[in-house]
């Protein structure tokens, strides 16, 4: 009996395999955690969340403009929406990397989140909705520019004066949360760093942690720009400023 | 809590409205607004950014319609705006903004932030935070009916001296008259030659007209300041006078704000839209060019080029209207850079040029100005707000460049073809 608990037990190589399998139990747990209970909670606080926010803006109206409308082709809310995406004279040899690098990451999130294989499939598998994919070594460039461009962009925040003064925690963690969604996906993709498991469970709580948090950061802006735009330029297009 | 920032808090919970409560859940703080504002680009201080000036405005707004800023205020996690707050904000709500909204129109998630600086002003008035000279400038135009403290006889005494040079007629409370002319302090004080060239303009395109004895005055130190109850009672005053004298039109003179106030503000502030039309005298003067009442003959011999009052340009929509008629006169005339809706604004806008603290500040933000004249090499400098003119006037005697300042106005007149 004791030969055979010893034989069992206290092998070397027992115990590493032993360790082996716990780590995998808890690298499992983990990913599991994440791919049900951690989603249903992130999904359930960010669509919650962002409709209370669009509830509590919107809701608060605004008064008629009894001023009579000069009315001016081109110049409207509508046109706004669209034409604000476009530097005014002047202003991209004022702040460039603001522009550039404000495209470039948008743009690469863009295609990493919703261009990716194996994210369309995760949408599919929800919505039952999918479109075509972008090749995989097209997405990993993508994700290590837009990581780049990310990090340029931080660095201005950092040393610009302008960016520095009106910088607060939240733009800090805001960086942060958009950041490290694309950095655990690239390697997990990329099976650097962690096992495959590990670093697919950080990838996908990363992304948790962001739409957990998107409602009530400046990272609302993804919905609440369009309306501003709107606002904005549906005032200017009523006077006949053109936009 | 003091009374006076009880009052503030509480306006400033009533001008937050749906546009507002979007631009401050846009804002990325990616300091774009600053690169449009001239008193950060001039002075190189952060401080000046467009957003952060409403700083107050953006505390109220998160802690009384936010969900998590209503828990962190009943917490006590929220730092409370007080009245000390306030009067820090002074020089940045006030002496460094000019409404010109060049920041609202760079903004790339669309933020009004001009729209925002106007409604911070309403708490800043009312809890006793807003610059002594404005207030002032303000109780003017209430208790005497202008801001600059001018009178009817003042108004009198000009329409003498104009009918003495001109030979014309100065029309006063004609009913019926198709246009009632405005004016702003400034032209009744310092340029008469406003006046002279409207009885001029009108006499041969053959247009009745009138001033108005109980509404002469188009300035509104209301809107400046950020006193809407002001800012109605004087535009109640041209409203009366207008449905009085039953004018079709009523012509906001050569000044910025006044066009902001009567014809954009102007419905809103009274709460219905008028029985008359509101033309800017460029307006109206381009529809005389466009109908052939316009005649002009010879052109200006010095190099001309023109700046654009932004409440006019950016804020007002007026933007053609001046090139047409300069065309008419000029032969040799440029534009600054930006010209037209993103031109920078004279420094002394939005009630700036009121307030004798922020002098220093102005005429360093003049800079700007400055560069872009030298650039045109532009012997007369054309204009088109009477406000415009005097702080233009004053930065390039500062900066001791000998470039005299004109209005517009005055420069089609001296053109006119006479009758035959």
């Amino acid at each position: 009996m004791y030969m055979l608990r010893g034989e069992i037990y206290s092998t070397p190589c027992i115990l590493a395999n032993s360790e082996f399998l716990e780590t995998h139990m808890n690298e499992d747990l983990f990913l599991n955690w994440v791919r049900s209970t951690g989603l249903d909670i992130s999904i359930g606080v960010f669509v919650l969340g962002t409709l209370w926010r669009l509830f509590e803006i919107y809701s608060l109206g605004r008064k008629t403009d009894l001023a009579v409308p000069r009315h001016r082709a081109g110049a409207s809310g509508l046109h706004t929406l669209f034409r604000r995406s476009v530097p005014p004279p002047g202003m991209f040899k004022r702040s460039p990397i603001s522009y550039v690098g404000g495209y470039v990451f948008h743009i690469g999130l863009f295609i990493v989140v919703f261009l990716f294989a194996q994210h369309i499939k995760l949408i599919q598998s929800l919505t039952g909705l999918s479109w075509p994919n972008l090749p995989a070594q097209f997405i990993d460039a993508t994700a290590v520019v837009t990581l780049a461009t990310m990090v340029l962009v931080l660095a201005e925040r950092i040393n610009k004066p302008v960016k520095r003064f009106l910088s607060t925690f939240g733009d800090y963690a805001g960086w942060a949360l958009t950041f490290l969604p694309v950095l655990t996906g690239y390697l997990a993709n990329k099976h650097l760093l962690l096992s495959y498991t590990t670093m697919l469970g950080l990838h996908i709580l990363s992304v948790e942690l962001l739409l957990v948090f998107i409602p009530f950061t400046k990272l609302f802006h993804v919905f609440t720009l369009w309306g501003s735009r709107w606002y904005n330029g549906d005032v200017n297009g009523r006077k006949g400023v053109p936009t | 809590m003091s009374a006076s920032i009880e009052k503030g808090i509480s306006v400033l919970k009533e001008v937050i409205d749906a546009p507002i409560a979007s631009y401050f859940s846009s804002c990325v703080h990616c300091g774009l607004c600053a690169e449009a504002c001239l008193f950060y680009t001039e002075s190189g201080d952060p401080k000046y950014t467009p957003i952060h000036k409403l700083e107050p405005l953006r505390r109220v707004y998160k802690q009384e319609y936010t969900l998590l800023g209503r828990f962190a205020k009943i917490l006590g996690l929220s730092k409370p705006v007080t009245d000390e707050e306030l009067e820090e904000w002074k020089p940045l709500v006030y002496d460094s903004c000019t409404l010109c909204g060049r920041c609202s129109l760079v903004c790339p998630v669309g933020n009004d932030i001009v729209y925002m600086v106007r409604r911070l002003r309403e708490g800043m008035a009312i809890s006793g935070h807003a610059p002594e000279g404005l207030a002032g400038a303000s109780q003017r135009a209430v208790e005497i009916g202008s801001p600059m403290g001018v009178k009817l006889p003042a108004v009198k005494a000009q329409m003498k001296h104009v009918q003495a040079d001109t030979g014309i007629e100065i029309p006063l409370d004609v009913v019926g008259a198709e246009y009632m002319v405005l004016m702003s302090s400034m032209e009744i004080i310092n340029f008469p030659e406003y006046l002279a060239a409207i009885a001029r303009i009108m006499k041969q395109a053959g247009k009745t007209w009138t001033l108005c004895s109980e509404a002469f005055e188009a300035t509104n130190s209301g809107i400046q300041i950020g006193v809407s109850d002001i800012a109605r009672v004087l535009v109640q005053r041209i409203v009366d006078g207008a449905e009085k004298l039953k004018v079709k039109t009523v012509i906001s003179p050569e000044c910025g704000h006044a066009y902001t106030a009567l014809r954009w503000e102007g419905p809103n502030l009274i709460g219905r839209p008028y029985s008359f039309e509101v033309l800017h005298i460029l307006e109206v003067l381009d529809g005389f060019r466009n109908a052939g009442l316009l005649k002009t003959s010879g052109f200006e011999e010095a190099k001309l080029t023109f700046h654009d009052p932004c409440q006019l340009v950016r804020r007002g929509g007026v933007l053609e209207e001046p090139r047409r008629l300069l065309n008419l006169v000029a032969k040799d005339y440029v534009e600054t850079g930006d010209p037209g809706k993103m031109n920078w604004c004279c420094g002394g806008g939005g009630g700036v040029s009121a307030i004798e603290e922020a002098e220093e500040l102005r005429l360093t933000a003049f800079k700007v100005k400055k560069v872009q004249l030298e650039a045109t090499g532009a012997k007369t400098l054309v204009t088109a707000c009477a406000n415009c003119r005097i702080v233009l006037e004053e930065g390039l005697e500062h900066y001791k460049m000998d470039i005299p300042v004109v209005g517009l106005t005055e420069t089609i007149a001296a053109h006119l073809t006479a009758k035959e």
